[in-house]
């Protein structure tokens, strides 16, 4: 099952790689993870997508508590929250399919950013189901390059990390 | 008072109480060396390879319970420390390593002698350290001993470029104390947790201790005495938990596991409630943890919470340090009822008596058993043993009989060959009182023999056992039970004159090739109180490890000695208790 794992951690260097080695070593699956600071500058917020059995995930939450540069882990996954993920995304203008692109983008909430070359770069954000389903919607061979932030996520109402 | 990065280093050191380093010098450190050669509080100890510095600092925090301190070079100075910092790792050992780095602006350059060091030991410490100002070396290292010797104690290394040791400060108060709001370790249990798990200690009727390496670390072996001898429970030792519980004691089934004995194995396979004490039912115990304990509930207590239902799903977790888990449970437990569990007790006692250490002796070769046994008996079961990795391991632990924690000191986790030696020279130092084994094999003891130019130097004098049978043997036994004799490379051919190479490095040296040799050889070797003695014994090479789980196997499939077929046991015979 997929999780989406909140971290909050001291934003020292060397701690991002601490997070990665411990996902390497223990032979935990990350499928994206995201990292930037919060309001506090001492602290980073970092979310990692994962998938396991529940075993697998009680233990990477207690492998990552386990950590010392480590505040805070939660699973986002238990509880009501918002995820997002952004997309930036180069496709090529002449659709031989008449897909219109202004259509889609309409479609999608999406909006294009940028026009050089006829290749028009669009910046789409929602859920990661959305993102896909806007990505199979176009032709392949339109695609020129994606650029995908990886899921970031946060909890609902006065709830707190 | 202005003093450079190496002079508050050291000061920083001995304001931790540290009385022993163990190092090697080189050019990233050899600010910090004049800094330590401009005191006296400080020993340190040269030995002669850094793997020998961070085994030898491992013997002395298992010997007396304080941090190690290991001083090392950069580069190679750190990657030879590698070993013995994850050797202490695995074992939780509290250690502060300290490695030298190339100066500041040449990092990430591919400088001489240069490696990441916080890179290489991150996957085998607690945490590691890269001191970026002179500023930050103070609260840096009160940070590590803090790390390494609280909640689940482990190696910490501190990186410290060598422009750090040169730079200069005016000094600033060593602080009292240091709290980290991302580092908070659990210790007091929670209170329903002890609850809910006395009500199942009291209600068990097939009940077994469990005790690992956590009572001997945790110093909690008066709390497991105490609590045991309440409960009059069964109580079986991990290899890392030797000791805790006096294995003299009636109660005392010996060690479980791979090579556990017979009723230490029936009664967790047997067992309705087994009560985990900083253990974490590693594979070695467990065999397939498909055949695991079929009938039991989980009590597990653990400081680190990441070892419960890691491997076996606990029942009742408790997280906290283990002296205060079993003094809450001593106090839960007092005036409760217990089950009678004394059909339980009979029953343990028909497995005693499958005798399952016996061995058989032969004429003209002298059993590596025997060896033990004789050097419990010269010792009077009172000496510190320090062992490598292997067959001589088992056989000491099996034969030597433990009656206080922190006497049994070996590389359980990792298995770390080479460890016996400098691990008893730590020791040593650390006790100087006490009578020093270092049980070993001619493999083994061949990876760290340098040591010995350390042991004189610093007058370490302890008694090297040395189980010589010319091979490999646990391989040599892996190898005989599941490669069909396939001895391949587990036969030592031109092993050296152990007994020259002794006298070489201005020891004593003693060769012993007949049984009736052995005793007299023992208690001439103890009796050199101010002396190394090696005593080079030529033991039997087809003797095997028993009682033995294949692996795969359960708890109640067990090869014992001169038996050709596996003792199984069907659960009939479990369900009638």
């Amino acid at each position: 099952m997929r999780h989406i794992i909140s971290v909050i951690l001291e934003d020292e260097a060397g701690a991002l790689s601490r997070v990665s080695g411990l996902f390497t070593q223990r032979g935990f699956n990350i499928e994206s993870l995201t990292v930037a600071q919060t309001t506090d500058p001492t602290l980073s917020r970092m979310t990692i997508v994962s998938s396991g059995s529940e075993r697998v995930l009680e233990q990477i939450v207690k492998q990552l508590n386990k950590l010392i540069e480590v505040v805070k882990v939660t699973d986002l996954t238990s509880q009501d929250h918002v995820e997002r993920e952004l997309m930036l995304a180069k496709i090529s203008s002449t659709s031989k399919e008449g897909v219109d692109l202004k259509e889609l983008v309409e479609i999608f909430g999406c909006k294009v950013v940028d026009v050089k070359d006829k290749i028009y770069t669009i910046e789409v954000s929602g859920k990661t189901k959305k993102i896909n389903a806007f990505l199979d919607a176009l032709e392949p061979s339109n695609i020129i390059e994606i650029s995908r932030t990886g899921v970031t996520g946060i909890s609902r109402g006065k709830k707190l990390i | 008072m202005e003093l450079n990065g190496a002079e508050i280093l050291v000061d920083c050191l001995q304001k931790e109480g540290v009385d022993h380093v163990f190092g090697y010098p080189g050019g990233a450190v050899l600010h910090i060396y004049d800094a330590i050669e401009a005191q006296d509080k400080i020993t340190h100890v040269l030995v002669r390879h850094e793997q020998g510095a961070a085994h030898g600092a491992d013997g002395y925090a298992r010997a007396n319970g304080k941090p190690g301190v290991v001083l090392v070079t950069s580069g190679p100075g750190i990657t030879n420390a590698v070993t013995g910092i994850a050797t202490a790792h695995m074992d939780s050992i509290p250690m502060v390593v300290i490695s030298g780095q190339v100066p500041s602006p040449l990092i990430g350059m591919d400088a001489f002698q240069e490696v990441d060091a916080t890179g290489i030991t991150r996957s085998c410490v607690k945490h590691n350290f890269l001191v970026r100002d002179i500023k930050d070396i103070a609260i840096t290292v009160k940070k590590a001993f803090h790390i390494a010797t609280t909640g689940r104690p482990g190696p910490v290394v501190i990186d410290i470029p060598k422009d750090i040791t040169i730079a200069k400060m005016e000094k600033e108060e060593y602080p009292e104390s240091i709290e980290i709001r991302s580092y908070k370790p659990t210790t007091k249990p929670s209170n329903r947790q002890i609850r809910k798990a006395a009500e199942l200690i009291a209600n068990s009727k097939k009940p077994i201790l469990y005790a690992g390496g956590g009572c001997v670390i945790g110093n909690a072996s008066e709390e497991l005495r105490e609590f045991t001898r309440m409960l009059g429970f069964p109580i079986t030792q991990t290899l890392m938990g030797l000791g805790a519980y006096p294995m003299t004691d009636k109660q005392s089934l010996g060690m479980l596991g791979m090579h556990g004995t017979y009723e230490a194995n029936m009664a967790m396979h047997g067992s309705d409630c087994v009560v985990a004490i900083g253990a974490r039912f590693d594979d070695r115990i467990t065999g397939n943890l498909a055949k695991f304990c079929p009938s039991a509930k989980f009590i597990h207590i653990d400081i680190d919470p990441s070892q419960i239902s890691k491997n076996v799903v606990a029942d009742i977790p408790i997280v906290g340090q283990t002296t205060q888990v079993l003094k809450a449970l001593i106090s839960e437990m007092k005036d409760k009822e217990l089950a009678d569990i004394s059909k339980w007790w009979s029953k343990i006692d028909e497995w005693r008596k499958v005798d399952s250490l016996a061995y058989k002796k032969s004429p003209g070769v002298i059993k590596p058993q025997s060896v033990i046994e004789a050097l419990y008996e010269v010792t009077e079961g009172k000496a510190i043993v320090t062992s490598d990795v292997g067959q001589h391991q088992m056989w000491a632990a099996q034969y030597y009989l433990f009656d206080e924690p922190r006497q049994w000191i070996n590389s359980g986790g990792l298995g770390t060959m080479g460890f016996g030696l400098p691990a008893a020279m730590g020791a040593k130092l650390a006790m100087p009182e006490k009578d020093i084994a270092c049980v070993t094999g001619e493999g083994s003891i061949q990876m760290m023999l340098q040591e010995l130019s350390t042991m004189l130097q610093y007058a370490t004098p302890v008694k090297i056992i040395n189980l010589n049978n010319g091979y490999l043997g646990m391989v040599r036994q892996w190898q005989e039970f599941f490669y069909e004799k396939r001895y391949a490379m587990s036969y030592m051919d031109a092993l050296p004159d152990f007994v020259k190479l002794a006298e070489s490095y201005g020891h004593l040296g003693i060769k012993v090739d007949k049984e009736e040799d052995l005793k007299p050889a023992l208690v001439e070797a103890f009796k050199q109180k101010d002396r190394t003695v090696f005593l080079d014994i030529i033991t039997d090479p087809s003797e095997n490890v028993f009682p033995m789980i294949p692996a795969g196997g359960a708890h109640c499939d067990m090869l014992l000695a001169g038996r050709d077929e596996m003792v199984s046991k069907d659960e009939t015979d479990f369900n009638a208790v």
